[in-house]
């Protein structure tokens, strides 16, 4: 049996991108379905694993850990030397640039795609009326985000390097919600985002992660 | 050559970062950025962070923005003095920290932001604090800090019995925010209380907070 155990929905963005990492590093490990519908997240089992109730949970060996963006570092850490490269080794100078734009994703694009993807693709999906003015107000926050990118995009292959790292990674869930919505016209319209965007979720491992969806 | 750090000291972002700064008794310069005449939304400035906020860090040929991800830098290129923040020399602990970093980013952080804003920001708009806002939020950090009680029963620290890079990037958001009517939500909370009084007394914090008084200029 595989050390390492994801507890999580084939359909939550956050055990999504832990799903990614760890298709990119070609390491096995064993999912759990956690039944999200019933309210598993808020049992007591779950929250042992998870205080927040919230998927995905993680565990490799006796370590148990929380929070996509935490887990997916350790393990782009703990086994940097398989699979894909994920990180950019060498100096703390150089290492700090992919820091950067993970804290880029976090602080400036999961907030707007998050609440757009919730509106335009979740909502529908429980059948829940969307609310048009967060809509609007989100759309306008994302797209002066994504005109930073745009400029990025412009000098920098990916976000931190010449070639795709977690950095990256990071934004491939919320896109793909985003992609299936009227929001696709924020990535689309700007040459280079949309670039990236297609490359990205043209990823081997990415389509992986999608398959699960369909189980 | 010295670590260069644009902002502004009443910034609680920029305290983040100057927090981590003298923790590490690294050597710095700050170079006042002026906000009120936004020169944080014109070149120069936006060449160095084209989201237009700081704190930025330079260090040589290295610019840097986002406050964690500069602490994070600071903590790295410095762990072999000071205090040690990030716990290299044992995996699990390390992992411990990133975690509790990513709980202060994902889920205290998009609760006490608001607060912050509507009891000092919007005043400044000339609109008087949102209450439904505040209410929402409160609701949500509580729960939050549900958590935090449980967990710093059983740990001294957010991720374990040792002072991390995950309790700092705390100090400054709270420390605005025990200045609100909202603070009962620390005081209320035993461990969490104690936790808040142990960090927050720490000398590295207590030399950026005397500069921490947004607000009190605005009367």
């Amino acid at each position: 049996m595989a050390a390492i155990k994801v507890h999580g929905s084939p359909l939550s963005t956050a055990t999504q991108r832990v799903l990614a990492c760890l298709y990119e590093k070609g390491v096995d490990f064993q999912f759990v379905s956690i039944n999200m519908a019933a309210g598993e997240h808020k049992s007591d089992n779950f929250l042992a694993l998870n205080p927040f109730g919230q998927v995905p949970a993680f565990e490799d060996g006796d370590l148990k850990l929380f929070e996509s963006r935490a887990i997916t570092h350790y393990v782009a850490h703990e086994y940097a030397d398989k699979g894909t490269q994920l990180l950019i080794p060498g100096s703390n100078k150089e290492a700090a640039v992919l820091t950067l734009w993970q804290e880029v994703e976090a602080q400036q694009f999961n907030s707007p795609s998050s609440t757009l993807a919730w509106e335009l693709f979740y909502k529908p999906f429980f059948g829940t009326a969307t609310d048009a003015a967060k809509v609007e107000e989100n759309e306008t926050k994302l797209g002066k985000v994504l005109d930073v990118y745009e400029t990025r995009l412009s000098q920098s292959r990916y976000l931190a390097s010449d070639y795709f790292t977690l950095a990256d990674l990071y934004h491939l869930p919320n896109i793909q919600c985003l992609l299936a919505t009227s929001a696709k016209k924020l990535l689309e319209s700007r040459p280079h985002v949309n670039a990236w965007v297609k490359e990205i979720t043209a990823r081997p491992a990415w389509s992986k992660v999608l398959a699960m969806q369909k189980q | 050559m010295a670590l260069k750090l644009y902002g502004a000291a009443l910034s609680p972002c920029t305290s983040r970062v100057m927090t981590c700064l003298h923790e590490k008794e690294a050597d710095f310069e700050l170079v006042p950025v002026d906000l009120f005449a936004g020169e944080h939304k014109q070149l120069p400035f936006l060449a160095k962070n084209p989201f237009g906020q700081i704190p930025v860090l330079e260090d040589g040929d290295l610019s840097l923005f986002e406050s964690r991800a500069i602490s994070v830098y600071v903590a790295e290129k410095f762990k072999e003095t000071g205090n040690d923040l990030i716990r290299h020399q044992s995996f699990k602990e390390a992992a411990e920290v990133k975690v509790w970093m990513e709980v202060e980013s994902q889920q205290y952080h998009p609760a006490i932001s608001p607060i912050i804003f509507q009891f000092f920001a919007a005043p400044l708009q000339g609109k008087s604090p949102d209450q439904a806002i505040i209410d929402e939020n409160a609701g949500k950090l509580g729960k939050v800090l549900d958590v935090y009680e449980e967990k710093l029963s059983r740990t001294k620290y957010l991720a374990g019995d040792f002072y991390s890079l995950a309790d700092l990037f705390h100090l400054s958001f709270t420390y605005y925010f025990m200045k609100t009517p909202c603070a009962d939500l620390i005081n209320e909370r035993p461990h969490v209380k104690a936790w808040w009084e142990d960090i927050s007394s720490r000398p590295a914090f207590q030399k950026v907070a005397s500069a921490m008084n947004f607000g009190e200029k605005m009367n």
